[in-house]
């Protein structure tokens, strides 16, 4: 694999020395009056606050600055997508699973649509393997520059935002071209797609894949040996690669603690084992790295794109398998068993033998899981979404504790949460 | 007006139905033990504790233990050499509703070895209580808290037993379970109700309300509402 080391040039606080390389300033001593001197305050960051990245609240005590404890808040988003599952028939539950995490609702589609595919025995085309794992990996880049636009405005860098957020309109503009919608794709069927790929849509990729890394080396040059950049997260928010684990850390932030864990290749569905692309682990597992892993991610994701494009085999993109794909619809007009096959599936919906499944995929936050539970009705039992950010997001408290306040936008912003998904 | 279309529309009122196919997920055929190493070790270690295995989708391992010997159990898979189950991936529960026990789902993988192993506890819902496996996985923490809130299982021991989706003061009880209506047991009205009744203090943990005191609107006490509407608003 290959490897890149970014020099640690210092620990915090730096100031320009008299070579016009960084040096450490001395943190001076506060004064502290005797009579303030152990009073601990409790302040609330949200539910309302534009770095919290969502309707989530955290309650953290403050001694002076430095905080002593820290409790998230969540639910404040909850719509019960599980519960509102257990009344939907297995294809309707597609359109519930993107508004999970609308900043990657590509992959929560595909991950659905592989678990209830897992369930009934049902194998998709070579072709429609390879679009799900171009458009899985094109929403994995759409969700890391969110991230990387946010976090850099939560600390203090403008600029980035705008850079990314023109890239992610062309990925906006490549979701509407095939999907008609810019976040609600909904682009999944069990056994398939809703659709093929529209005439034109790999050339406007490509277009993509070649532009983009022009604007993500741009970037790099703007954030990665940026004075207040590196103060303001390397060393913050460290975690250590057992730690990780034991509080479930998945996806960029338990490869910055250095732990090589990717369900891509760790477990390999549709053929990753076969493209050829590198997981990048950090080894200090701060902030800092996390931001290097996801930047490595991205490179990698096209690198993926490219191979995924190269290889697109043409056919057919749904499965032959009348217990889940509608007939033409001039079968459906013309032939009698036809019109009965398509009545039965649409009214009826599709059925899942009994039994349970599990379904893990690399999302762009960490490990998404799905388990469906089957009764053999057309509808589920039990839908349960393992989400990564709400498994992310408990590790908060252990993070931010002993930090100052301000570290705590910057954890916030690096474990990369999205609380449509967290509160679900 | 007939009496049907007055059914009817109270049945709509109900919302969709959820799935009716009966008969229902029973346990799967049991399965050689010795498809899975794990498994093969767990019977030799533990004998008839390993209730049942089965395997579900093609290679999804189940396993079947007594819900008071979870904590047990699971310690050994997470800390035997040759096993080393250190990955945590989910905690949660399934009601297959009809009187039948709720099962509490581990998802287990051990990322040196990279297999997994799913460990299924039954509750009969007379007895929602189990041990806590928060001291062998810190992840556990939010994910029982959530099973807590959902599904109503206590889980012995476990440091900071609240609900974490449904508000602290949800009176209507676990949404998960299959005898909660989808629309949620109180009227609309009585909904609404409750959700602008403020009580700010609920909004917080006991340990907050230690160190910043009782919190209040602005604008005073008074603003904050007597002590008797934030009582109205306990179930």
């Amino acid at each position: 694999m290959a490897t890149k080391t970014v020099e640690y040039l210092i620990r915090r606080n730096p100031e320009m020395g008299v070579d016009g390389r960084p040096v450490e300033a001395p943190v001076l001593p506060m004064g502290v009056d005797p009579e303030l001197h152990g009073e601990h305050m409790i302040i609330n960051i949200g539910p309302q606050h534009p770095a919290t990245h969502g309707v989530l609240r955290l309650v953290l005590e403050l001694d002076g600055e430095t905080v002593v404890r820290c409790t998230p808040h969540i639910g404040y988003l909850h719509s019960s997508f599980e519960k509102l599952g257990e009344y939907r028939t297995w294809n309707q539950i597609v359109p519930l699973t993107d508004r999970m995490d609308y900043l990657a609702p590509l992959i929560y589609n595909c991950a659905y649509a592989m678990a209830v595919e897992k369930l009934m025995g049902i194998e998709v085309t070579e072709r429609a393997k390879v679009v799900r794992v171009i458009l899985m990996e094109l929403d994995r880049i759409f969700s890391h520059l969110l991230w990387l636009g946010t976090t850099a405005i939560d600390v203090g860098a403008f600029t980035v935002f705008l850079y990314t957020f023109q890239e992610r309109e062309r990925i906006y503009k490549l979701h509407e071209k095939y999907t008609g919608a810019r976040i609600t794709t909904s682009s999944t069927r069990i056994g398939g797609m809703m659709a093929d790929l529209p005439v034109g849509w790999t050339d406007d990729l490509r277009d993509f894949i070649d532009t983009f890394p022009r604007t993500l080396d741009e970037v790099e040059t703007l954030l990665t040996n940026n004075q207040i950049w590196i103060g303001r997260l390397q060393d913050v928010g460290a975690i250590g690669p057992e730690d990780a684990i034991n509080h479930g850390l998945t996806g960029p932030n338990l490869r910055a603690a250095g732990v090589a864990y990717d369900v891509r290749k760790d477990r390999p569905y549709y053929d990753y084992d076969t493209y050829d692309f590198d997981v990048p682990i950090g080894e200090h597992g701060d902030c800092y790295d996390r931001y290097l892993v996801r930047m490595e991610e991205m490179r990698q994701s096209l690198r993926i794109l490219r191979q995924a494009l190269d290889r697109l085999p043409d056919g057919p993109i749904n499965v032959s398998d009348p217990r889940v794909i509608l007939p033409g619809k001039t079968d459906a007009m013309t032939d009698m068993e036809s019109m009965i096959h398509h009545f039965k599936v649409v009214m009826e919906g599709i059925k899942a033998p009994p039994g349970e499944s599990w379904f893990s995929v690399e999302s762009s936050k960490g490990e998404l899981g799905m388990y469906v539970v089957s009764d053999g009705g057309s509808k589920p039992v039990r839908w349960r979404v393992r989400g990564p950010s709400f498994v992310n997001i408990s590790t908060l408290p252990k993070l931010v504790e002993g930090h100052l306040l301000s570290d705590v936008i910057a954890i916030n912003a690096s474990l990369d949460i999205v609380l449509g998904e967290i509160d679900r | 007006m007939s009496e049907n279309f007055k059914d009817a529309v109270e049945g709509l009122a109900a919302g969709p139905a959820a799935s009716d196919a009966g008969a229902g997920p029973g346990r799967a055929a049991q399965a050689d033990a010795s498809s899975h190493p794990t498994v093969a070790a767990l019977r030799e270690a533990f004998g008839d504790a390993i209730l049942h295995h089965e395997v579900q989708a093609g290679d999804e391992h189940v396993v079947f233990i007594p819900a008071d010997r979870n904590v047990e159990i699971l310690r050994w898979l997470k800390e035997q050499p040759g096993q080393e189950y250190d990955f945590l991936k989910d905690v949660t529960a399934i009601d297959f509703g009809g009187g039948r026990p709720l099962q509490v789902v581990y998802q287990l993988w051990s990322i040196r070895h990279r297999q997994g192993l799913r460990v299924k506890a039954e509750l009969p819902l007379n007895a929602l209580e189990i041990d806590t496996v928060v001291p062998l996985w810190a992840t556990a923490n939010w994910l029982e808290r959530e099973v807590y809130d959902l599904f109503g299982i206590r889980f012995r021991g476990h440091p900071d037993l609240r609900r974490i989706l449904m508000p602290e003061n949800y009176a209507e009880g676990h949404p998960l379970r299959k005898d909660f209506p989808l629309r949620g047991r109180f009227s609309r009205l009585e909904q609404t109700r409750r959700a602008l009744q403020l009580d700010i203090e609920s909004d917080y943990t006991p340990e907050e309300l230690a160190v910043g005191g009782a919190p209040s609107l602005p604008g005073g006490p008074e603003a904050a509402g007597a002590a008797g509407r934030r009582d109205a608003n306990r179930p």
